[in-house]
């Protein structure tokens, strides 16, 4: 099948977080931006005002221009105590996997790739074409993912050798690893919130649900690039803010009118996968399809609690994460409108006889999902990198954490997410961080077999 | 502006074999979700696995085609009844879930490091189908005229994947006039009147899981011979997304409603992608519109089909042929 159009990073992409570990991405410029050309800056502020006014799908600025002058290339030596190793091959691709180009070492250990413009690139050493006896030093740097800017050569190192001598201990690793997985589950936990209580209110699984996690990231990026350079705190929250708003105009002036021609639930996803279809490739036409990183809070040094390391950064992100989900449960529990809430989500007809507004609750809840959604979006953002498929991913760890924690119920939701950011992180101790997704998938099986309704679910939901 | 270039792009995208290809999968669809009921979202597993036990079996293991493929379809039966045990019992949310997950979480696998060896991770699998081609009896040369001139290969594959086409079109209708048809009918209608009436309905679904992923199995294993090699950035979940979108183009539970559909699908999008090419090439258009057309051709035709996606289940939910009775099954 033809590739459909510039896809970002898969999940290999996304690189460890472990202390050891030092993030691939750390290779990208300290200035991720440059990586677009000058003339693309100079639309930078139409783009961004077209930002602001999100649903403005119909205005036109400039993507990322994509043609550079030609110089870009990849380049290194290999050598291997100190002698140059030949005959190895070295295989580019781009974010979406399609070959770019290859080459192989010459008798000096030298190779050099030219690259077709400025972006992000992936390039893989061919390991099999290493001599015998020769080694990388980490097998887990077996692929590169590196952003070009233009007319720039990018010197690429894969280092031959013995594997480091001593790395963390598997307690080290496992302790940081139950860290990571706090910080990703709830993340993953206040993305899902809206989620499933959507999926309580009105039946719909939505799968445009992930682009309003981009949504929020991306917007937030615009306003703390450098036209607007609003600090990142002002930028996420004006980024919640329309972010949350989207959200409510598609339930209003879309979704409502629907339901009101009765249409089935099934027509009611199709219109969502459209949503997503579309809020996702509008952004990528105005994004571009690199990786980018927040101005602001990009490089601290790690605090160290015994063996937990965390940057400033990350915690604050913990604690605010932790301090808004409870702020959700109380007002759930407690507020008039977090009770109506509940009801609707428990059975919409006796709560409408009883004379709650369901459309209002429904419009409530998802303006206050989108805004979470946003919230977590700009928290992911800022651990790992902004990019337009990041919500999609993000879609699927989600879906495993509604199902787990209980479809349809909030703090299902919450539980849900933070077992599966435990999951995926603590499997990447012993597993391949390629495939900690899978791991996700894993348990929404065993949760499937074991207890379809979720941890917190009611039997009769499942039906 | 050639509309007759872009007009002639489109046609031959309908008639092509990706088309022939979505066609495959959205009749495996229909029967999954039009026939039986089953809200599957992982179709595109199927066609992977289609495609990859084919390459697998060829490139890797150095066996022949002619066992590649079986081999293949035969991934997808056992793809079907791991994802149909445990979730057919269960409400179709949760079906839907567990099938996009599944289908993605293959995807991640097969191109992850530790499976290079077999399955060439991101580099994929080349030159598998040399004995599919050494079939054609087509004479060398170039056929057709204008837009439509094909190489004898490219025919081959058209005409192969076209007869498959009409093959599971005519095995879908026969299956659904069948007394098992009805079964599997009356189940997506009720369920429970079903049980009641002694049937295990579960066994029923399963079957029409199988059959419909094998039918997507077979898209992947065309798709697989005509590129003659595999690569897993083919089988993202949106490709299961516009295989819906063919299907419910031309309407849902309907014979004709999943091919035409998917001939439309293709015919629309790639008439906007050249007419995107062609209006870029345009030297009235600003020139910041013409850099932000230029090369973006791919992103708006996507995100056009997702706002004619929206469009269509507000103006005509049941799509071309579809009725709309139809509408309140299955969820």
């Amino acid at each position: 099948m033809r590739a459909t159009a510039p896809r970002g990073a898969g999940v290999s992409a996304v690189t460890s977080h472990g202390r050891g570990g030092i993030p691939i991405l750390a290779n990208k410029p300290a200035s991720g931006r440059g990586a677009t050309l000058p003339n693309a800056r100079s639309f930078r502020s139409a783009i961004a005002l077209i930002a602001v006014a999100v649903c403005s799908l119909f205005l036109f600025g400039t993507a990322h221009a994509q043609d550079g002058d030609g110089e870009e290339a990849f380049s290194g030596t290999l050598r291997f105590g100190g002698e140059p190793v030949e005959g190895v091959r070295i295989a580019v691709t781009d974010t979406d996997g399609e070959p770019v180009g290859e080459a192989v070492s010459g008798a000096d250990g030298k190779w050099r790739i030219a690259l077709p413009g400025p972006g992000a690139y992936r390039a893989t050493i061919d390991t099999d074409t290493l001599p015998e006896g020769v080694t990388l030093r980490d097998p887990e740097r077996r692929t590169l993912e590196v952003t070009v800017t233009a007319g720039r050569s990018r010197p690429l190192i894969f280092a031959l050798g013995e594997p480091a001598s001593r790395g963390p201990t598997i307690g080290e690793k496992l302790a940081q690893a139950v860290l990571n997985g706090i910080k990703f589950g709830l993340i993953i936990a206040m993305c899902a919130i809206g989620l499933s209580l959507i999926f309580g209110l009105t039946g719909l699984i939505n799968f445009a649900h992930g682009e309003l996690v981009t949504l929020g990231a991306i917007l937030a990026w615009y306003f703390n690039a450098d036209t607007f350079g609003a600090p990142l705190i002002l930028a996420g929250a004006l980024a919640v803010l329309v972010a949350g708003a989207a959200g409510g105009g598609v339930e209003f002036s879309l979704l409502r009118p629907l339901r009101a021609r009765r249409l089935g639930g099934f027509q009611f996803m199709v219109v969502t996968i459209g949503l997503s279809l579309l809020i996702r490739h509008v952004l990528l036409l105005f994004f571009g399809p690199d990786r980018e990183r927040y101005v602001d809070y990009a490089l601290q040094a790690e605090w160290t609690f015994g063996p937990f390391a965390v940057t400033p950064r990350d915690f604050t992100i913990m604690v605010l994460s932790a301090v808004i989900l409870v702020a959700v449960a109380v007002f759930l529990q407690k507020a008039r409108t977090g009770k109506a809430i509940r009801a609707v989500a428990d059975n919409p007809d006796l709560a409408e006889s009883s004379g709650i507004d369901v459309d209002r609750v429904i419009l409530i809840v998802w303006v206050a999902g989108a805004a979470l959604a946003a919230v977590g979006g700009v928290f992911f953002g800022s651990v790992e990198a902004v990019d337009w498929l990041m919500g999609f991913r993000l879609l699927l760890l989600m879906f495993a954490a509604v199902v787990l924690g209980g479809l349809g119920t909030a703090y299902g939701a919450m539980v849900g997410g933070l077992l599966i950011g435990l999951v995926t992180e603590v499997s990447t101790v012993w597993a391949s961080p390629e495939i900690k997704s899978v791991f996700a998938l894993g348990v929404l099986v065993l949760a499937l077999l074991l207890r379809p309704q979720g941890l917190l679910g009611q039997r009769e939901r499942i039906g | 502006m050639e509309f007759d270039v872009i007009f002639g792009n489109a046609a031959r995208a309908g008639l092509g074999p990706q088309a022939a290809i979505f066609a495959l999968a959205a009749i495996g669809l229909n029967l999954h979700f039009g026939y039986a009921g089953l809200l599957n979202f992982g179709q595109v597993g199927f066609m992977m696995l289609g495609a990859y036990g084919t390459a697998i079996m060829v490139a890797t293991w150095g066996g022949s085609l002619w066992l590649g493929i079986p081999f293949g379809l035969g991934l997808c039966v056992a793809f079907a009844l791991a994802l149909g045990l445990p979730t057919l019992r269960l409400r179709s949310d949760y079906f839907a879930i567990t099938t996009i997950a599944a289908a993605e979480i293959l995807r991640l696998l097969i191109r992850s490091s530790p499976a290079v060896d077999v399955t060439g991770g991101p580099f994929g699998l080349q030159t598998i189908a040399n004995s599919f081609y050494d079939l054609n009896f087509l004479p060398d040369g170039r056929f057709g005229w204008g837009t439509f001139t094909y190489s004898s290969n490219q025919l081959w594959v058209m005409l192969v994947a076209w007869i498959l086409v009409i093959l599971c079109s005519a095995l879908v209708l026969g299956l659904i006039r069948s007394p098992w048809g009805r079964v599997v009918r009356a189940i997506r209608e009720d369920e429970d009147a079903v049980l009641s009436l002694g049937k295990n309905t579960v066994a029923y679904k399963l079957q029409a899981l199988v059959i419909g992923g094998v039918i997507g199995g077979l898209a992947g294993v065309i798709d697989a011979l005509q590129q003659s090699g595999v690569g897993s950035e083919n089988f993202e979940p949106q490709v299961t997304f516009f295989a819906w979108a063919a299907l419910i183009l031309g309407g849902l539970a309907t014979t004709v409603g999943p091919v035409v559909g998917a001939m439309l699908f293709w015919f629309l999008r790639e008439g906007v992608e050249s007419f995107i090419r062609e209006l870029s090439g345009q030297g009235w258009l600003p020139n910041a519109l013409a850099d932000f057309l230029d090369g973006a051709e791919g992103a708006i035709s996507v995100a056009l089909m997702g706002l004619g996606l929206v469009g269509l289940m507000a103006l005509r939910p049941q799509g071309i042929f579809g009725r709309r009775r139809n509408l309140h099954l299955g969820t």
